[in-house]
């Protein structure tokens, strides 16, 4: 048996892979702002919170940064109906990218924190700013410029790691290539696909936040 | 790297399989009793036909027919686990001499693989609760139905489907048996052995049967052109048939016997 490749077989099949695309950059999109938001949250609780908070901020990062995604998103789809919640595959994936990128960007955004130099922070008191103008306007924005760079990354790895959505079948991308090589048994084609496309969509966003993020995100 | 030597290494990777293939051609049943070694993708998702039992090991009619052709061969088993999604890629791709995994025959199977002749009984339906009317593909507008994509469930349902079926496709049976018990699809396309396992561990959800999808005996899968080791194993399970073996196996894992299969 020779192999040869036959790409049209899965090109021909485009408007589902159109659709997987347009799925992942819609999951990752929501999971990106709403988890980055999270993440900051979570941060400034892990610093400034209250005892209790401090605790319970923890242990939702440490529970996260120490299980696997897939696992997560499985508790969601299949345990969580167990006490009645039903989520729909696209609700709880993205769902479980939020949860998973908030515990990791807490991280990262609190290490950015915690070099702050004291003297702007006493700088900023002694100006008379209230604790949250402090956090606000003169820790937050020098911090995520610090640490933008990993967070970027960190985003684009949730992107990545939401293939595993088509497991609970939210059709996104490698649900589509995934479909159409068990209708067509052209493995080797689609799969080459669904990797150049990721791999087009991870730069485009790097290039994309990279940009973006000195000019909407943490401004001057 | 400049983009003429990225075009010249892409394409010797490219034909690098090609070759590998071509060395391969036609003598599988050489290598096989050369190495001494069968290997058998088999499912791990749909009892009775593949399981895992309480020891962790794969059993069922499939593995035992993998074992019993082994046997005939005079040569080892070694079992892969396979999924309804990639076990006809685990053919092509030679991870696998013969694919045992409630396989079914159609055109399109058709053309990538061969197919023996059948060793074993299959039917496919859509099951779903009690409480639900389902009796005709009309009564499935408006509703959710799990199937597992690449079995020939997903398919069947796909022709019948009336627009307005919402079809969820997961990766393997225990994916769309989780979600139906889950309650986060509503019915679910499945064969009959795994409906009958799942009910009778789950009568607290009070399933039945609902639309026949298909009858469609199981046949065992070798790669394309692959005809010495084709029919060699037609020649196993003519005489398994004749011998009474393949229907004591069917008594033990089907609790039926094994019927008039198409050769």
């Amino acid at each position: 048996m020779i192999i040869t490749f036959d790409f049209p077989a899965v090109l021909a099949e485009w408007p589902l892979l159109a659709k997987g695309v347009a799925a992942t950059i819609g999951l990752t999109a929501v999971s990106a702002s709403v988890g980055v938001t999270l993440g900051v949250a979570c941060a400034w609780a892990r610093q400034h919170g209250a005892a209790w908070l401090r605790t319970l901020v923890g242990a939702y990062v440490e529970l996260i940064r120490n299980t696997p995604f897939i696992v997560q998103l499985f508790f969601l789809f299949f345990g969580l109906p167990g006490i009645g919640i039903k989520l729909s595959p696209e609700v709880a994936s993205v769902l479980a990218m939020v949860v998973n990128l908030g515990a990791y960007a807490a991280e990262i955004v609190r290490a950015g924190i915690a070099t702050t130099p004291r003297g702007q922070i006493e700088a900023a008191q002694s100006l008379a700013l209230t604790d949250m103008q402090v956090f606000t306007r003169v820790v937050l924005p020098p911090a995520l410029q610090r640490v933008w760079p990993a967070l970027v990354s960190q985003i684009i790895i949730v992107m990545l790691g939401s293939a595993v959505c088509g497991q609970i079948s939210t059709p996104e991308l490698s649900y589509a290539a995934n479909l159409i090589q068990s209708r067509n048994f052209r493995a080797f084609e689609s799969f080459i696909v669904a990797t150049l496309v990721y791999l087009a969509l991870a730069m485009l966003l790097r290039r994309l936040l990279t940009w973006a993020g000195p000019r909407f995100i943490f401004g001057r | 790297m400049t983009p003429r030597t990225f075009l010249r290494t892409a394409a010797v990777l490219t034909l690098v399989p090609l070759f590998a293939a071509v060395a391969h051609a036609q003598n599988a049943l050489d290598d096989i009793v050369a190495k001494k070694l069968l290997v058998v993708a088999i499912p791990t998702d749909s009892a009775p036909y593949g399981f895992v039992g309480t020891d962790l090991k794969p059993q069922g009619l499939d593995i035992d027919t993998a074992e019993l052709i082994g046997a005939k061969l005079g040569v080892k088993v070694e079992l892969v686990p396979v999924t309804s999604a990639n076990r006809i890629p685990y053919l092509q791709t030679k991870k696998a001499d013969l694919v045992i995994s409630t396989l079914g025959k159609n055109p399109e199977r058709e053309k990538v693989i061969d197919f023996t002749i059948a060793y074993s009984p299959f039917f496919q339906a859509i099951f779903g609760p009690k409480t639900l009317v389902v009796k005709t593909p009309a009564d499935l507008v408006g509703k959710t139905i799990g199937v597992t994509r690449g079995a020939m469930e997903d398919q069947e349902v796909g022709k019948i489907a009336p627009p307005g079926l919402d079809i969820k496709r997961f990766e393997d049976m225990n994916g769309t048996v989780s979600a139906y018990a889950a309650g986060q699809v509503q019915l679910m396309g499945v064969g009959a052995s795994v409906a009958g396992n799942f009910m009778a561990k789950n009568p607290q959800v009070s399933t039945e049967f609902k639309i026949l999808l298909k009858e469609s005996p199981n046949y065992i899968g070798v790669a394309k052109g692959e005809d010495k080791l084709r029919l060699k194993v037609n020649e196993i399970i003519g005489a398994a048939k004749a011998s009474g073996e393949l229907n004591k196996l069917a008594l033990k894992w089907l609790g039926r016997p094994l019927g008039d299969l198409p050769s």
